[in-house]
């Protein structure tokens, strides 16, 4: 008896100790080390594996995916894509809203989008077209996202489940409508919408055919971080998110902020359907979203929900998807060894979460003298 | 304060990223038109370019663990040994999609400086197009397509293979079969029924399981086949449950057009005998796999590489069968096979080759009761394959390079949902 009590009051070797605060410039210090842990190991793997030289593998990789101006490019276009589903995200996470349906509101935002590609290229001049395919895809989103919205905050149904079923139905209603748009008929793609007349594309800006992307989604992720930090609607999001209880006690309509925040939410995702389907693969088919919806959950919660960290965030995963057809090409490596590379590197950026929010203590010998 | 100054070092520091990027592009920029100034001039200083100058880009929709992109990956390999081509020398990209990544890797392979790009699926064809006329003194040549020659590009070309030969081949070794089982009292003649697993329901497909059926049923005339579609190139466990229900729907023997396994597998398991595409099936299917019709790209490969360095005008359209060994059927399997096959088929390969053999001859079959001829003349719908059917057959894959027959005769049934 006596002896359990001594074992209990023992304090341990090694233990976690959560951290008051941490400063700025130690947390980054932190990831860092993380991604240098990570590349380590990462590195260790391929020469188990693969018994390539990893530091040709990481060359090939970079060069994968910036090697060229094209390159660079690319990789700047699935940037854009991945932020702008992020930033789309973030009001609905922020509020503690589990919104895994960005996959469905990015393909019914991309349906919409071609819908009008196809329907409305000879009726209406290419600049209205494309202002109106922007508005049209952001509707289409912004009523995917309402409908979970609706239901949770009238019928508190679980939005998880919800929205995670409504991308199923997205995926069959891209499909429906593929039978009416394949060409040629029977192969079950949908071929390049208007490549003759780009009708209903997003024209070159600067001399560049991605400029209007980078504008458009670095205005959007811009107008975002203000309306999330600066504005009355902003701290609603938050206050529900932390507490609804605290948000109605304070006054706050919370089911008219969950239904605002989805529609937000659900128009952004569905604007970046038409900014996948108007301007870069300028078709759709069921891999339009190509999983790209529940990835940018992953960039949006390890970013913090901070614009800036966002960027360097989906930039890291593009670029590590990006290279990985260079490595594969390369070193005649199956694209999945990118894969492993990639989740090698996502599990020490989570990980090290850990040790930002806690510290390790071992036991001081002064307290133990006796 | 602190968190001030960071976030100033932050953005400087992307800035700086951004200034130092646009400023590296720009040089990479001028390097990449360098090289591509050299390239087109190479390339226009007729014999100059011999076969160490040159470089070949390829895309393929799968990898090796697929038999149709497989089987591409051996031309290739079989074109780089022939022509004696390096390693550095061809670049091979595997795992391309339908989509627009089809267009940046056609476009990433004329940016190494490649002078011939193939690829080898359907659904890339547009963005090959859209790539060819970016790179005008750049071949570009798209399997199973067929918008080459209305394109207007001078460098994108089609290819693909008479796999409906080697279709009729097999349907052959299949009618023997079904008759082997009709005489062993097995099944009677009305049960013999083939059932086929299709990929998707368009021309190439139909063609196809068109050929493979009348190959079947000049052997074996009462011979009746139902087709159903997974719509997917390769989708393992669909195409095994597709056989599974044609084989419960009474299905007697099993044949496919889709890249995979699965079928053979559900037809081992089930003890139906099966005909494959691509590759030999005895390695999963040891007890039931009949034979299987296979392409061989290396005739094509090393054709259109030989044509760039030689500096020589490439077909439009390249389409080529038995006769010059681009198509074929692996190893007939002894333990399933029914007797005297194998002189059965060199009979009929030899009579395809020297053209006294017409697999679509139009007295093989009908059309809701009524010969081809006569419905063209008649007009309506028909008369759109008037340019395809002339002395009693019709003319598959002479006008373009990819199947075009996609009429529905008497005897084959789609099941669609």
């Amino acid at each position: 008896m006596s002896k359990d009590i001594v074992l209990l009051n023992k304090e341990p070797f090694i233990r976690m100790v959560k951290r008051d605060s941490i400063t700025t410039v130690k947390a980054w210090f932190i990831r860092m080390i993380a991604v240098i842990l990570a590349l380590i190991v990462a590195a260790l793997v391929i020469v188990a594996i693969t018994k390539q030289n990893p530091i040709e593998v990481y060359l090939g990789m970079i060069d994968g995916a910036v090697g060229s101006k094209r390159r660079l490019w690319v990789t700047i276009r699935e940037i854009l894509a991945m932020l702008c589903i992020a930033v789309g995200l973030t009001p609905a996470f922020k509020m503690k809203f589990w919104n895994i349906g960005a996959e469905g509101q990015i393909l019914m935002g991309g349906t919409a989008a071609a819908a009008f590609m196809i329907y409305f290229s000879d009726k209406l001049p290419s600049g209205i077209l494309l202002i109106v395919i922007i508005i049209v895809s952001s509707i289409a989103g912004l009523i995917w996202g309402i409908i979970p919205a609706f239901f949770k905050a009238y019928f508190n149904t679980n939005e998880t489940l919800f929205t995670l079923m409504l991308n199923y139905v997205a995926m069959q209603i891209v499909t429906f409508c593929i039978v009416f748009w394949e060409n040629p008929t029977g192969s079950n793609t949908v071929g390049i919408i208007n490549s003759a007349t780009k009708a209903g594309w997003f024209p070159s800006l600067f001399g560049n055919v991605y400029g209007l992307n980078v504008v458009l989604v670095l205005l959007l992720t811009t107008a975002i971080a203000i309306y999330m930090k600066y504005s009355k609607h902003g701290y609603e999001i938050s206050v529900v998110g932390e507490s609804e209880f605290t948000a109605e006690y304070a006054g706050i309509n919370v089911k008219k902020v969950i239904l605002r925040t989805m529609m937000v939410s659900g128009a952004i995702c569905g604007f970046a359907g038409s900014l996948i389907v108007s301007g870069a693969s300028h078709t759709i088919s069921t891999s339009t979203a190509g999983g790209r919806g529940f990835t940018a959950i992953i960039v949006a919660w390890m970013a913090k929900f901070n614009p800036i960290a966002m960027i360097l965030v989906s930039a890291l995963l593009i670029f590590m998807q990006q290279g990985s057809v260079q490595i594969a090409t390369q070193f005649g490596l199956n694209e999945n060894a990118s894969d492993i590379i990639t989740g090698i590197i996502i599990f020490f950026l989570i990980g090290c979460e850990f040790f930002i929010n806690y510290q390790v203590e071992l036991r001081k010998k002064s307290k133990e003298g006796k | 304060m602190k968190k001030r100054t960071l976030s100033l070092i932050v953005s400087l520091a992307l800035t700086a990223t951004l200034i130092a990027g646009c400023g590296s592009s720009a040089t990479k920029e001028s390097s990449s038109d360098t090289i591509q100034t050299q390239s087109s001039e190479s390339a226009s200083g007729d014999t100059q370019d011999d076969a160490s100058a040159i470089k070949v880009g390829i895309m393929y929709i799968g990898d090796e663990n697929e038999g149709y992109t497989e089987s591409h990956m051996k031309g290739i390999q079989e074109m780089k040994t022939a022509l004696g081509l390096t390693d550095e020398q061809v670049i091979e990209k595997t795992n391309i999609p339908e989509d627009e990544s089809a267009y940046d890797a056609a476009v990433d392979l004329a940016d190494q400086g490649c002078n011939i790009i193939f690829a080898n699926s359907f659904g890339q064809e547009s963005y090959m197009m859209q790539a060819a006329e970016e790179f005008p003194e750049v071949q570009f040549a798209h399997a199973t397509g067929y918008q080459a020659a209305s394109s207007g590009l001078s460098n994108m070309h089609n290819y693909f293979t008479s796999i409906y030969e080697a279709r009729f081949v097999t349907g052959v070794v299949a009618g023997l079969k079904l008759n082997e089982l009709i005489e062993n009292g097995t099944i009677t003649a009305e049960q013999a029924k083939i059932g086929y697993v299709g990929a998707f329901p368009y021309a190439e497909v139909v063609s196809g399981y068109t050929s493979f059926y009348l190959g079947a049923k000049s052997v074996c005339p009462t011979a009746t086949m139902e087709v159903q579609y997974t719509n997917s190139w390769a989708d393992m466990s669909g195409e095994a449950e597709v056989a599974s229900q044609l084989i419960a729907n009474g299905a007697k023997l099993i044949s496919q057009h889709a890249d995979t396994t699965g079928a053979p597998s559900a037809c081992e398991q089930a003890g139906v005998p099966n005909v494959g595409y691509n590759v030999d099936m005895t390695s999963v299917a040891p007890d039931s796999a009949l034979t299987s019709a296979y392409n061989n790209w290396a005739p094509y490969y090393t054709y259109a590489v030989k044509s760039v360095i030689d500096g020589t005008k490439m077909d439009v359209n390249w389409c080529q069968g038995f006769a010059e060994g681009a198509v074929g059927i692996t190893a007939l399997n002894e333990k399933v096979v029914a007797a005297g096959s194998a002189e059965k088929v060199a009979q009929v390969e030899a009579a395809i080759k020297d053209g006294s053999l017409h697999v679509f001859d139009t007295t093989t079959f009908t059309i809701g009761g009524k010969s081809l001829e006569d419905l063209i003349a008649e007009g309506g719908d028909y008369a759109k394959y008037a340019d395809y059917v002339s002395d009693g057959y019709f003319h598959e894959s002479e006008l373009a390079s990819s199947p075009s027959f996609d009429l529905r005769i008497d005897g084959i049934t789609e099941l669609t949902e």
